[in-house]
């Protein structure tokens, strides 16, 4: 309803159209809120192909899977013809997260994936950092390097909407925002969590804000700023619906999230996390505190890695089949 | 000895980089800068200590900013936390 049809709506169109979505199949039910129809008519405003299923048209589920396994052999053919070409480095587009962040997140993590986001952008590319609710304390710090005053209020606009809906839980945020995880390993309020995430987004002024799942535009190229909540996989979702084509997550005490959409690259700062969860992280950025290595060491191998996955090197994410997917709401289900 | 970070010369924090026992003597690394502090309670690898006493009310500071403000007094070298350290936002425990 509302905003938070064209929430959805917009969400999983972006999906569909996102640069490693090759085709969609969208399965229907028939009679629910967003409508197949509705949708396809969205994703083909974005050029990629798209077919549907309806399972209430179809007759149930055997005949539904069996209609769409037909349209899903249509549009592989289709991907089958394409051939790969070379593309420069400013056609990619970066989604920042953290997750589980400690306080190692603030020391080494995230200084080091700035010092990476800034070699991006130097070469053209763009980055979209996120997580509204990590920016409550650092907020200001972010306005200041706004290209203009209507970018900076706009920051101030989406911190202060998504504070304002926390405060009308009638709770102090402490114990959601940071995590019970997060306290535990040493971050005491939201302040200090906020102030060691924005590290990540480097150096770069910001070009504009967007809602969640709103597209980043073709131009300007550099540094954008998405609202989305600190769920590591609603806001992930959000950022690949905006267009992110890699994902580079730092994490204090771990994680493994994945996307079925996109290469989620791990970086951790705690170097004890790293020998524990090596399963599941690429980049040990715990040696900027072990062994006192320059923070621009580890940036400048955070950015080879990017740019190899680019070109086809697979995450210990899509190795171990991590496909998480959620979609951030906005209203309530009636 | 056991090393601890202050990320910035405003701090009146610093973490530390391991465990750290009450009555242990901590390298504080700013920047290129070292001093030393005795921790006056124990203190978890990577959780904070103050770096001079911090009075009730006082905002305490870390990356050259405020991260809330303490409940109580603070001395130097005790542990700080969510036991003496409240957040100033997302406060809608508070009467506006």
């Amino acid at each position: 309803m509302g905003e938070d049809y064209r929430q959805v709506l917009r969400t999983l169109s972006g999906i569909a159209n996102n640069p490693n979505t090759g085709a969609t199949l969208i399965v229907g039910l028939g009679c629910e809120g967003i409508q197949a129809e509705e949708l396809l008519k969205q994703i083909n405003t974005g050029g990629k192909p798209a077919g549907i299923v309806i399972i209430q048209e179809s007759g149930g589920t055997p005949n539904a899977i069996a209609a769409g396994t037909a349209k899903a052999q249509e549009l592989s053919r289709l991907l089958a013809a394409q051939q790969r070409e070379p593309f420069p480095v400013s056609e990619l587009v970066v989604g920042l997260e953290c997750g589980g962040s400690d306080p190692t997140s603030g020391i080494a993590a995230n200084p080091a994936v700035g010092a990476a986001v800034d070699l991006l952008l130097e070469a053209g590319g763009s980055s979209i950092l996120s997580e509204t609710t990590e920016l409550i304390g650092a907020e200001h710090l972010l306005a200041k390097r706004a290209v203009n005053s209507h970018v900076a209020s706009e920051i101030y606009r989406i911190v202060n909407r998504t504070e304002q809906r926390a405060i009308a839980q009638g709770t102090d945020i402490r114990g959601t925002q940071p995590t019970p995880g997060n306290i535990q390993g040493g971050i005491s309020t939201i302040e200090e969590k906020s102030l060691g995430c924005i590290f990540k987004a480097g150096s770069a002024d910001v070009q504009a804000v967007l809602e969640y799942g709103e597209q980043i535009p073709r131009e300007p190229k550099g540094l954008f700023l998405m609202d989305t909540p600190g769920q590591d996989i609603e806001s992930i979702t959000g950022m690949l619906a905006g267009g992110a084509q890699i994902v580079l997550f730092t994490t204090g005490r771990g994680s493994p999230a994945g996307s079925p959409v996109a290469p989620v690259i791990k970086v951790t700062g705690n170097h004890d996390t790293f020998s524990k969860m090596q399963d599941n992280i690429e980049i040990n950025a715990g040696t900027i505190i072990t062994e006192n290595r320059p923070v621009a060491e580890t940036g400048n191998a955070i950015y080879r890695e990017l740019l190899a996955v680019a070109n086809g090197k697979l995450t210990k994410a899509e190795v171990l089949g991590h496909r998480e997917f959620a979609i951030f709401r906005v209203g309530y289900t009636y | 000895m056991i090393r601890a970070i202050c990320a910035d010369a405003r701090d009146n924090v610093a973490t530390l980089l391991e465990t750290g026992r009450n009555g242990d003597k901590i390298t504080v690394e700013t920047g290129l800068d070292s001093n030393t502090a005795t921790l006056q309670s124990d203190v978890p690898a990577f959780h904070k200590f103050a770096l001079r006493n911090i009075a009730t009310g006082e905002v305490v500071i870390k990356y050259g900013e405020s991260i809330g403000k303490a409940v109580c007094r603070i001395s130097a070298g005790e542990h700080v936390h969510v036991h003496n350290i409240e957040s100033g936002r997302g406060r809608g425990d508070l009467e506006s």
